[in-house]
């Protein structure tokens, strides 16, 4: 352990958590990316938000503790380092739920939030489109206005989680002649409603990890557009921050597999890999730290920038390189399938998803480093 | 919870880039190679008034009894700018080998910046030519006389064969090597944030193609993964200086890992630096190589990354 300063309260807040945990966790679920996994991942949702961890910085009144961004962290690394399971309201949670704190309405806030907690909703994430990943401004699913609401058309795609969800959000074109970032509007919808066909692909893992979404004359009530009409990407933006940043990739997480990788390690202490399994483990305390030291910075006051950016490479290139370390120690049993091998191929995806490293690498350089724009 | 450092901190970091932003560090680095050590000892004097070199001797030696973070804050600007000097020895190492042994009455003179000494932690010595005393440093303190002079890839760096002499103390090495190489380490951070912050200004105003090469992404790209690197290698440094100061049981670890990162994140940034800048950043004259070399130098010193790598695998071993 370092020397991290830790008030007394915050020390109780985690033996709390620590306590709780060890009595109610579940360990390792199937892949909450089928039936079976999906609903023992709800089922894992009610249990946490019955113990009132599954939201914990939240305001009481939606079932959160109003616990601070300290007491957040570690409230993740108990939760990793006990083994907990993924988990399956991470979107709602993570990325929707601060654009709902931030720009909703009361009656939005009412509508969804509780439900949230507890794994009663799920929600999928639809912003990328066939035509429209790295560069998403460029989207054309439409929304057009009708009588009490909208009517959406269009197409989404590589929408996480939405073959077991029940809701989506997503950015839909809602003024055909505004320039590419305006006129977009952010909107919540039915995933089980008329004119919505969800297609689920496969993933590497072969699990139906995420889908296709078809909306084909989709109505949605005006009482489900978040923030202002053509306000959608200054909206959407402030939740890319969240995914890049702190909320997605908890310290905890890393921590706990570097620590697993020693235990793999020790079964062959010979191996001429040592110096990566120590620079796994050298990797996870630099995040660990990193993000201690991220937290420090906001409590007083600070924001995080474009500096999420910095941290969505750094968690996702040593999550890839902690898992290849050890496929690597398991030798010839690597292509068994097992934790470690599904692990690795999830962390294959890291660096795609949430905007790609190359967007990242881009972010970093033109808006912490200065360097002049252009070039594509 | 806090985690960073202070605001005395920051402003003794702003102090010193004050003073050495001013001063023409290159040229001082450049007599120094040659051994005309006087611009180097100057700039000695003037680190000493701002208190540097009594850091960690203690107050009634006339010292400032400071924490080994505030140390790390000296030791990036000072790598930063590029000092010449047996920093290291002088500032982290002597202060914790000397008291309670008979050289103790050279610690007020060390604080005050008039006594400049070395250390070789193994065959070799820094600097030792300007050396008020030398030491070698094994199971035991010894006295050393400086032999033969080697050539390090850093020419700033003038390295002397030592063979341990008058043995003086019985001693534990460990805290002072310890805090060498957190002092290396938070030097290597520091020249690793000039070479890319020298890179970033370079990129802007060299021009081909008719655009500033840092308009393309393979600039872009390979000076992002510098600073990422960087970036997660100063808490690492951090960490260990608090550790130290703190005294806990996985501090040695902690230092380790800071030299580790902080070396190949700095290695990272010497190696793109000389990329983007062509040519001409394969060149002695310009002064881009004052700290690419510096670093190569580094990166081996006070330990070499196999050897942290090994001490943290025993730690981590040790402690399940
Ligand atoms: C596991 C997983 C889960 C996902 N979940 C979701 C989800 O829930 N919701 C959702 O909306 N989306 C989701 N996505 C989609 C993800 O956001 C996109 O894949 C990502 O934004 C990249 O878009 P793309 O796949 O269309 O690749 P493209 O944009 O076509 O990029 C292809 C390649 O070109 C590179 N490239 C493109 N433009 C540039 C440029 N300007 N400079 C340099 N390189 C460039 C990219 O870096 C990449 O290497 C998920 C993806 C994965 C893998």
């Amino acid at each position: 352990m370092s020397t991290l300063e830790f008030t007394e309260a915050e020390e109780a807040f985690r033996l709390e958590a620590r306590e709780w945990l060890a009595a109610n966790n579940p360990g390792r679920l199937p892949s909450m990316d089928t039936a079976e996994g999906a609903a023992a991942h709800r089922e894992w949702e009610r249990t946490l938000a019955s113990g009132r961890w599954s939201v914990v910085t939240w305001p009481e009144t939606y079932g959160g503790r109003d616990a601070s961004l300290t007491e957040w962290v570690i409230f993740e690394e108990e939760y990793y380092l006990a083994g907990a399971p993924t988990r399956i309201s991470q979107n709602g949670i993570s990325l929707l739920a601060p654009i709902i704190f931030g720009h909703g309405t009361e009656a939005q806030k009412e509508r969804y939030l509780r439900d949230m907690t507890d794994g009663t909703l799920v929600w999928a994430q639809a912003w990328s489109e066939p035509e429209a990943g790295s560069d998403l401004a460029s989207l054309r699913a439409t929304a057009t206005r009708v009588e009490g609401g909208w009517k959406l058309n269009g197409q989404k795609t590589w929408s996480s989680r939405a073959p077991f969800a029940d809701r989506g959000f997503g950015l839909f074109r809602s003024d055909p002649s505004a320039e590419r970032h305006r006129g977009l509007t952010y909107f919540l919808f039915d995933l089980h409603t008329d004119g919505v066909t969800v297609r689920p692909i496969d993933q590497l893992d072969g699990t139906p990890g995420f889908a296709e979404i078809f909306f084909d004359d989709v109505f949605v009530p005006d009482e489900d557009v978040l923030g202002g009409v053509g306000d959608g990407w200054k909206v959407a933006m402030s939740t890319a921050g969240n995914e890049r940043g702190l909320s997605l990739r908890s310290p905890g997480r890393f921590c706990a597999a570097a620590e697993r990788l020693l235990d793999l390690w020790a079964t062959d202490p010979q191996s001429h890999l040592r110096d990566q399994v120590v620079d796994a483990w050298i990797g996870a305390e630099a995040y660990r730290l990193y993000t201690w030291g991220t937290v420090a910075h906001v409590e007083a006051g600070g924001s995080v920038g474009a500096e999420g950016s910095i941290n969505k490479l750094w968690w996702s290139e040593l999550d890839l390189s902690l898992h290849e370390t050890a496929l690597s120690l398991l030798g010839a049993d690597a292509e068994l399938s097992g934790p470690w091998a599904d692990d690795y191929l999830f962390s294959l995806s890291g660096p795609v998803y949430a905007g790609t490293n190359q967007i990242q690498r881009n972010i970093v350089a033109e808006r912490v480093l200065g360097l002049p724009r252009g070039g594509r | 919870m806090r985690f960073g450092r202070t605001p005395e901190q920051h402003a003794f970091s702003e102090a010193l880039d004050d003073l050495l932003g001013a001063a023409d560090v290159p040229a001082a680095s450049r007599a120094w190679a040659t051994g005309d050590h006087s611009a180097g000892l100057k700039l000695w004097q003037r680190l000493a008034e701002l208190g540097v070199t009594g850091l960690l001797v203690s107050e009634e030696n006339g010292g400032l009894s400071a924490s080994a973070v505030d140390l790390t804050v000296a030791f990036e600007r000072l790598g930063y700018h590029g000092v010449p000097g047996p920093w290291i020895e002088s500032v982290a190492v002597a202060p914790r080998l000397l008291p309670g042994t008979p050289e103790g009455d050279l610690l007020a003179r060390l604080a005050s910046g008039e006594a400049l000494v070395s250390v070789a932690p193994g065959k070799r010595a820094l600097d030792a030519d300007v050396a008020e005393r030398t030491y070698a440093l094994g199971a035991t303190l010894c006295r050393a006389e400086p032999g033969a002079e080697r050539t390090s890839v850093d020419p700033t760096r003038r390295l002397f064969e030592v063979t341990p002499g008058e043995e003086i103390a019985t001693i534990d090495p460990a805290p002072a090597l310890d805090l060498g190489t957190l002092a290396c380490s938070a030097q290597l951070l520091g020249a690793g944030l000039r070479l890319l912050d020298d890179s970033v200004a370079y990129v802007k105003q060299r021009t081909q193609f008719g655009r500033p090469i840092g308009e393309f992404q393979a600039v872009k790209h390979l000076l992002a993964d510098v600073r990422v690197a960087l970036d997660f290698a100063a808490p690492l440094v951090h960490n260990a200086a608090v550790e130290l100061d703190a005294g806990t049981p996985t501090a040695a670890r902690a230092v380790s890992a800071a030299k580790v990162a902080a070396g190949d994140a700095a290695y990272l940034a010497s190696r793109t630096a000389l990329q983007v800048h062509g040519a001409i950043g394969y060149t002695r004259e310009f002064d881009l190589s004052l700290w690419i070399l510096k670093v190569r130098a580094l990166v081996g010193a006070w330990g070499t990354p196999a050897e942290h790598r090994a001490r943290i695998l025993e730690s981590l071993v040790e402690a399940r």
